[in-house]
């Protein structure tokens, strides 16, 4: 079940040159689907995250992006993501066009674009130079007030990439825990890919819980652990020591090469990149 | 510093607070005199109760003890824009004079010399917050008199500019340093020290200001932490360092 799905799912959907969202606000980050991409040599990406985290320092670093939309690129808690930052202060491996706002400002971006509205509307940016950096934060006036709102273009991603925890055989995907922005980036989406842990005959989802119905839904693929070193709730916690002692893996050129050599592209699937990990005598988080 | 912070905070306030020192100061107010405050991580958790201090804004102990985990776009838009924040807690890398805050940039945004993380949720924390408090430490490459970017707007450029713009929350209320406590000035809106710590000298924050630093007159010194504080901010630490070092290995997956 795992493995060969998220391979087909890639492989038909996910193309060089797409703008593609990889979400989940800290929790539910689609790894195993992030390395897959980089395994089937996909390049020229137009990378969207709200914050870009190990998962898209990864893929810069890999070199297949052209560029980035985001709201925060650091390593949570830890500093900085030194792949992120080694491309938008030296452009290695090469150059990468930003395109920076707040998380306030994505969020209505993806609402916008998860509604099929043109842009997102809300009261911030005023006064930041985040304005005159980024020539896609504009402003309306509001039609009964008279007001000055801050607007930013709707978010479409070609293609939207989730990790949940459970998925029926039907294709309708059940969320729980921080759900940040993934709603919204699926409905925004021309095309949705979930990774989750499991597949069950029956969702038993709460009345009011985050699902994504089928009619979402592109493609589904079963990998176990396929948010790791990101966190499922309910399967597996955040591996905060692999988070921290990330900075030390990336800081160094040749360090992230050897290791996403080694972890990533030297390994075929999600399982064996989780047992190549493991097997290292230290992980890289202590 | 992060015991100064923390007596800020008001028992029952509804407080955003953004991580590293505010979420250290935040949750040692919550276990020490302000047990009803009500702490929302923007990646939406409300009414967090964590035993340790969260490495993430989404570390999943927030969620757990959370009264309610809400989509992303609901934090910022019913709670924040919505006008429920009594306090922000934020962060920076640089402050200037009248409490604007850069996260983004040293250097030119083009070409920087340092790129740093970015804006997050600081802009519109720092826009719709009834009041903020702004935790970093002083030196002159912190206490910078004009800003390499400006993230986040705290009074602007003083004099009313920022009031006069429309933007509905109080501005940088409090900003607390290792070596003291500045307010925004009557008037002007122009940060200057009203207190600092017993074993700091006047002189020396002065010196660790990129400007010519006000002072109030006199300027209080800050009562040294309780060893109830002390105590509860050592067992917190403690706690979280053990748990942060603690490897979660990749679940293993056994096969087809």
């Amino acid at each position: 079940m795992p493995g060969p799905g998220l391979k087909e799912a890639i492989a038909a959907h996910v193309r060089d040159g797409q703008t593609l969202a990889l979400e989940g606000f800290t929790h539910l980050i689609p790894f195993a689907a992030a390395h897959e991409i980089l395994r089937q040599g996909r390049r020229e990406l137009h990378l969207v995250r709200m914050t870009p985290d190990l998962v898209y320092d990864q893929m810069i670093g890999a070199g297949c992006a052209r560029a980035l939309t985001f709201s925060w690129g650091g390593n949570p808690g830890v500093g900085s993501l030194h792949r992120l930052r080694d491309a938008v202060e030296n452009g290695w491996p090469r150059p990468l066009a930003i395109t920076e706002h707040s998380h306030a400002g994505m969020a209505a971006a993806y609402t916008a674009g998860a509604s099929n509205l043109p842009f997102g509307v809300l009261r911030g940016y005023a006064g930041t130079d985040l304005v005159r950096v980024n020539d896609q934060v504009r402003s309306v006036t509001c039609p009964y007030t008279g007001e000055t709102l801050a607007t930013v273009p709707a978010l479409r991603p070609d293609v939207t990439i989730l990790h949940a925890q459970r998925a029926d055989r039907r294709g309708n995907v059940l969320l729980s825990g921080i759900v940040g922005a993934q709603k919204e980036a699926a409905f925004a989406a021309r095309a949705l890919l979930v990774t989750v842990e499991e597949v069950v005959d029956d969702l038993d989802a709460p009345m009011n819980a985050v699902v994504l119905p089928r009619q979402v839904v592109t493609a589904v693929a079963c990998v176990p652990g396929g948010a790791w070193p990101s966190y499922a709730q309910g399967h597996y916690p955040r591996d905060n020591a692999f988070y921290r002692g990330w900075d030390r893996v990336s800081r160094d050129r040749d360090s992230f090469d050897r290791w996403m050599g080694k972890h990533v592209l030297g390994t075929s699937d999600h399982a064996g990149f989780l047992r190549s990990v493991r097997a290292e005598a230290i992980p890289a988080g202590a | 510093m992060t015991v100064a912070a923390a007596r800020r905070l008001e028992n029952g306030a509804v407080c955003f607070v953004g991580i590293g020192l505010p979420s250290a100061a935040a949750n040692l107010a919550r276990l020490t005199h302000a047990p009803d405050v009500v702490l929302i991580y923007e990646s939406g958790t409300i009414g967090a109760r964590p035993e340790v201090l969260p490495l993430s804004i989404g570390d999943g102990e927030l969620a757990e003890t959370a009264t309610a985990v809400v989509p992303l776009p609901e934090v910022f838009a019913y709670w924040l824009q919505g006008g429920r924040i009594d306090v922000g807690f934020l962060g920076a890398a640089q402050i200037d004079p009248f409490g604007n805050l850069n996260t983004t940039v040293v250097g030119d945004y083009r070409r920087p010399r340092t790129r740093l993380p970015g804006a997050g949720g600081a802009p519109e924390i720092a826009a719709h917050a009834k009041q903020t408090f702004v935790v970093l430490k002083q030196s002159p490459r912190t206490f910078v008199p004009e800003l390499d970017f400006r993230t986040t707007v705290g009074f602007l450029d003083g004099g009313g500019s920022r009031s006069r713009t429309g933007m509905p929350g109080g501005g940088p209320r409090v900003v607390i340093t290792d070596l003291g406590i500045l307010t925004p000035a009557d008037g002007t809106e122009r940060l200057r020290l009203v207190a600092r710590y017993g074993n700091v000298a006047v002189e020396e924050a002065r010196a660790a200001t990129g400007w010519p630093l006000e002072t109030a007159d006199p300027v209080e010194v800050v009562a040294p932490p309780t060893d109830e504080e002390l105590r509860v901010l050592r067992d917190l630490h403690e706690r979280t360092r053990r748990a942060h070092a603690r490897p979660a290995p990749p679940p293993a997956y056994e096969g087809p």
